[in-house]
This record gives structure tokens, sequence and C-alpha cells, in this order.
């Protein structure tokens, strides 16, 4: 693993700025309305949105904002009230609960805060699954596409373990073992950092921008601005709109970081030798 | 989904659930193993009714008095009983078929004799009555053609009254008094056991048919006629012989059939008509606890669809679709109740054997009952296993991801 991260910060300027790249996500005026009771409640207020192939996005807002509804209904668990959302070139739009799910099987790997991995069942089956509700008929060897996947995550000896018998990085490495798995268009991450302390943290999200350089679209919640700064662009909602959407000026790298971090840990090494 | 991988996903979780899992089982393997013993029972008991009929005698024809049908106009006073001796010597000389018949004229009475007395039934037969019956002599002689014709004071014991009355000593040549009338034992019938209804066979005295008229019973009504064809080919065309002849003694003309004419297989029809009503009854009885046991798998089902909530939305988040979820529930259901079943039949089966064993009935597991009790086993977890299936479908994947 510690090669390819090593290549990739001579990959600095993003693919997605090629005039060219498709449309991953292509929104206009989107709106969802809950309505509980007399009360409506405007969770998002026409959102206009578009995503290029090979972006690495952060969506910051604060709780309440309508970034959670924005984030359900761009993974397809949720339909807006109004206006309409192509995923991928495909309108979702007017599209039933059954084709909701072929597409997210299709088109989106998910990855969430508390990991939400299948207890009891081996890191292998837990990346396996969705693969056995795929309907096209696109793999031959589920089995082996599991195991590429979890080698890529760097987890190849870890296979066969249980959930509880993972450390939390660990564990959020098999939740993104299993949303690539499908080689999906766009990897969906709900604060996928939340629940990990921040070495850990920042070694995910290292695991994202390899992935990211290697042409996914990742689009990614977060609350915290050094996560968001690993991404390439940020998004920020408030109220139901989109009130901030700029580059990021001074991109983090994950790696970078890393090497930072290990160079601390082998200088404070010695004096715990002395106090030792 | 594959089947194979849909069976794999239900058996894992079934696994996980081993305890949880084996309690709820128990409720069907009691349900189906309590169906196979009862069926069993049931069955032993109308297979042993028919065999005992089969055992009263070959070719056997009853005639009974009063008409077959039931309801509609009843005949009073006068048509009860209407069955005499000219009836039956009526049907022994114009009969082409029949090879023996015999009257019966039904009393009781105390046999004073021998070492006590005895309280029996007294019958009063004919000689043809043995060949009838087929019921061969365990000591001395049956009476013969003369002793009817001189209406002699001559008895005939069954086994049960003469080890009553003549405990260790040979009643042939003996004295007995019935009813304050002094006869002579000339033979002892061998021992034919009980009834299916409990009967014992064996306690009872035959007598002459003309002397039982004359010292005992005192009136000409006759309670049945018994006949007999010598082959089994010829009942049903003697039966309907029978019934001409008996119609032109009672001379009816076109009133309907004052007697009822049976064969031996029509009276083993009717006991073990009455035997299988049980045997049904027995199994709806059984089947209360199948559905309890149903019950079980859908309460287990609805707590593990609650539980299960957040693994629901995972699987759904992912693409399972909602037929996807409700099969992997239903399958899991079935695959529960299934195995509850093949178990059930196992353990039913060697409960048949050991209440067979312990009770001395009879008992008989049919592949049919194993057939239906496994086949609905499985409909009791479709059905039992629909409903929580459908709630875990019909859930909304944004929902169940947040469960918590």
């Amino acid at each position: 693993m510690s090669t390819t991260i090593a290549a990739s910060p001579s990959r600095t300027e993003s693919p997605a700025t090629g005039a060219r790249a498709p449309l991953i996500i292509q929104t206009s005026a989107l709106s969802k309305i809950y309505e509980s009771g007399v009360n409506r409640v405007h969770a998002l207020r026409g959102v206009d949105l578009a995503v290029q192939e090979g972006e690495m996005i952060a969506v910051m807002g604060a709780s309440g904002s309508g970034k959670s509804t924005l984030m359900n209904i761009l993974g397809c668990l949720d339909v807006p009230t109004t206006g309409s959302f192509r995923l991928d070139g495909e309108p979702v739009e007017g599209l039933d609960v059954n084709a909701l799910a072929d597409l997210r099987n299709r088109k989106l790997g998910f990855v969430f805060q508390g990991f939400n991995l299948l207890a009891r069942t081996s890191a292998l089956d837990n990346v396996e699954l969705p693969l056995l509700y795929d309907r096209s008929g696109r793999w031959k060897n589920s089995r082996q596409a599991a195991e590429a996947a979890l080698r890529r995550v760097g987890l190849g000896d870890r296979m066969h373990h249980l959930p509880n018998e993972l450390s939390g990085g660990q564990q959020q490495r098999v939740a993104i073992a299993r949303a690539i798995v499908t080689r999906p268009r766009l990897l969906l991450a709900d604060e996928p950092t939340g629940n990990l302390d921040s070495r850990t943290s920042v070694e995910i999200m290292a695991l994202f921008q390899e992935l990211n350089d290697e042409g996914i679209t990742i689009l990614l919640v977060t609350h915290e601005h050094d996560i968001a700064d690993y991404a390439r662009r940020i998004l920020e909602v408030r109220d139901g709109r989109i009130i901030r959407d700029q580059p990021v000026a001074d991109r983090h790298l994950a790696v970078d970081d890393l090497a930072a971090l290990n160079a601390e840990a082998a200088a404070e090494a010695p004096e715990l030798t002395v106090s030792a | 989904m594959k089947t194979t991988t849909l069976v794999r996903v239900a058996s894992e979780s079934i696994r996980k659930n081993t305890m949880r899992t084996l309690l709820t089982m128990l409720g069907i393997v009691i349900g189906v193993g309590a169906v196979i013993i009862m069926v069993a029972i049931g069955q032993g008991a109308t297979s042993r009714i028919e065999e005992q009929v089969n055992a009263l005698g070959t070719n056997m024809i009853v005639v009974t008095p009063g008409a077959a049908q039931r309801g509609g106009v009843s005949g009073g006073a006068q048509s009860f009983n209407r069955l005499t001796l000219d009836d039956a010597e009526k049907l022994k000389r114009e009969s082409t078929l029949l090879s023996a018949v015999s009257p019966v004229i039904f009393t009781m009475s105390q046999i004073i004799g021998g070492s006590g007395n005895w309280r029996a039934r007294v019958w009063g037969v004919s000689l043809d009555f043995q060949q009838i019956r087929d019921w061969p002599m365990e000591t001395g002689e049956f009476f013969a053609d003369a002793d009817v014709r001189a209406m002699r004071k001559v008895a005939i014991l069954g086994k049960t009254v003469a080890d009553n009355l003549f405990a260790g000593t040979d009643p042939v040549g003996q004295q007995v008094q019935i009813r304050n009338v002094p006869f002579t034992v000339v033979g002892v019938l061998s021992k034919k056991g009980q009834t299916s209804t409990g009967n014992d066979q064996d306690d009872i005295v035959l007598v002459p048919y003309t002397t039982a008229q004359t010292r005992l019973a005192g009136f000409s009504f006759i309670g049945q006629i018994l006949a007999a064809t010598s082959s089994p080919d010829d009942i049903v065309a003697a039966q309907s012989e029978m019934k001409a002849i008996m119609r032109e003694s009672h001379r009816l003309g076109d009133a309907d059939d004052d007697f009822t004419i049976k064969n031996q297989n029509e009276l083993a029809e009717a006991a073990s008509g009455t035997a299988e009503v049980m045997s049904y009854l027995l199994a709806a009885i059984a089947s209360v606890s199948l559905v309890v046991g149903g019950i079980g798998i859908m309460n287990i089902m609805l707590v593990s669809v609650t539980e299960r909530t957040r693994e629901i939305g995972i699987r759904m988040a992912i693409g399972a679709r909602g037929s996807d979820v409700l099969t992997q529930f239903l399958v899991e259901s079935v695959v529960i109740s299934m195995a509850g079943g093949i178990v059930g039949v196992l353990v039913g089966t060697l409960g048949a054997f050991i209440v067979g064993q312990v009770t001395g009935w009879t008992t008989k597991t049919s592949p049919e009952a194993v057939a239906v009790a496994v086949l609905f086993s499985g409909a009791v977890g479709v059905f039992f296993g629909f409903y929580p299936a459908r709630k875990a479908a019909a859930l909304r994947p944004i929902q169940a991801l947040r469960y918590e």
C-alpha cells in the first residue's frame, strides 16, 4: 500500500479539471419538502449541482442544514419533491423503489460513519454482499472480486476476520472495500472518519485520495475542516441551499501528513526509551 | 439472488442465533411429532378394527330389524323388531346362495352351576351359527340338529363363562341353571377375545333357538339373522336374493324395507369409519400444536426483523430490493419450520413406536402422513413467516439505516 501512496503526490493536478470529463451528478432546482402534520419542512430549496467524473468533494454544513437530505437523494435512498437529478447521465426522478435499488447497486458505493458492517459476518462475506444483489450478471466470480477489493484496501490478510475482531480503521477499510467492489461511478461517504481517531482518520483519507487518483468520483460529508481540506472542492450547505462552492486552495495530501505523524512518533520514541 | 445463496444467507443468520432458533424449531418439532403419533395411533386402531371385524367370520351377512335409513317417518312400535323365525326358515329354505342361516335370540340371564353363578348373554341359535362365525370348539361338541328340533335343554359355554363357573374342571356333561331351567353343558367354545369396542365375545352361552324361544325368552321375535355364503363372490348376489325373500316374507308390497342387510365389508366400513373419524379428530387436535409452533415462528421472526432493522437498511443501501429482503426472511422461516418438520418426523416415528411398545396398541406410521406433516410444516413457515418478511421488505432504507 505504501508504494502507491508514495506515487500519488506527483498527481496533484485534478483529472476533473479536464473540460470534457462526463458529469456524474447533475441536479437542477432540487427541492425536498417533508410534511409532518401541519408543518412543512423545506429540507432542500433548489439545489443546482454538477459533479464531474474524478472529482473529490467535501460537503460541509451544520446539522439540520439539509446536507443529509442532499446525500440521501444523491445516494438514491430518497427522491426529491421537485427538481431533476441525473446520475451518470441517467434520470433518477420517477424511478420506482426496485429501479432505485438496482441503480444503487450498479452505480453507487456507500461508506458510513458507523461502518455498518453485518455483525458476525466475515470481512469477505461483507464485501461480497453487494455482488450477490447484482441483477445485471456482471460478476462471474463474486468471491474473487471481493478478495481483490479487500486486498486493494490493504486487508488481504484479514479476509476471514469478523468485524469485532478488527480495529475501527480496519472495519472502515472493509466498508470501503464493500463500497468499491462493484466499481461504482460514485462513492458516497457520510462522515467516514467521525468514529475514528485522528491518525486513523488520516490513513482513511489517504485511501480515499488514492482511490480518487485512480479515477473514482468521491463525495464525502464532514464536519471537520482539516478532513474537508483533503478534498479538491468544498460545498457548504445551509438552510437547504448551497451557499459556498469552491475548489480547495491548499489541498492537503494525507500521505504527507502521515509521514509527518510518523516523524513525530519517531522523535518521541527516544524520549520514551529514556524515561523507561 | 441465487437460490443457493439465499439458503446460505438464511442458514447463516439461523446459525448466528442457535439457541433461539432451536427453541423456535422445538414448537414445530412437537407439533409435527404430535400429528405423526396421533395419526399413527388412529390408523393403527382403524386397521385393528378391520382385522377384528374380519375375524368375526367369513362371508357373513347380518339381517337386523329396522330400516337402514334414519329420519323420515318413524315406524312405530309394530315395526320394531320385525324379524321372525319364519323369516329365518324361509331364508334357509328358499335361498340358493346361502350355505348357512341362523336366527339369534338375545337374552341375558343369571347362570347358576358348578362353583357359583355368573351373569352372561344367552343366545338362541341354530347349528349353522358355528359355521357362520367360524368358531371352533375347545372341548365337547356343538349341539346337533336333533337337539334343535327336540328343543333339548343343552348349552354351549363361552370360554369366560366356563372359566368362571367351572374353574379347573371340564364343564362338559355338567348341569347349569338358566332362569331356573336345568341345561346340560355339551361343549365349550374356544377363546375369541375382545371386540374392538371392548366386548368380551367369550362371555356368552349358546342354546338351541327353539329351546330359547320356549323355555327362556317366551316370545317369537328375534334380534338378528346371521347368514353366510360358501364363497365371498356370492355375497352381493346373496344380499339381493335375501332382500327379495325378506320383502316377500314381510308382505311389504310398495312399503320401504323394515330390515337391514349388511355384509362383512359394510360392517367393517362402519366400524373403521368410526375409527377414522377418531383419527381425524386426533390429528386435528395435534395440528393445534403445529399452529402454536407456527405462531412461535412468527413471533421470533418479528423480533428478528426489529433487531435486524439496521442490517436490512445496509442490504437495501447496497442494492437489495424489497423482494430480496422478503425472500431472505421467508426462506429463513421456511428453513426453520422445515428443519423442525424433519426432526418432528423422526421424533414422531420414534414416539409412535414407543407408544406402541408401552401400551400394546397397534400404531401405523404411514408415508403419506409423514409427507403431509413435512409439507404442512413448510406451509406453516411460509404462512407465519410472510407477515414479518413483508414488514421487513416494506422498510424504507433511510429509516432502517438510522434505526438504533
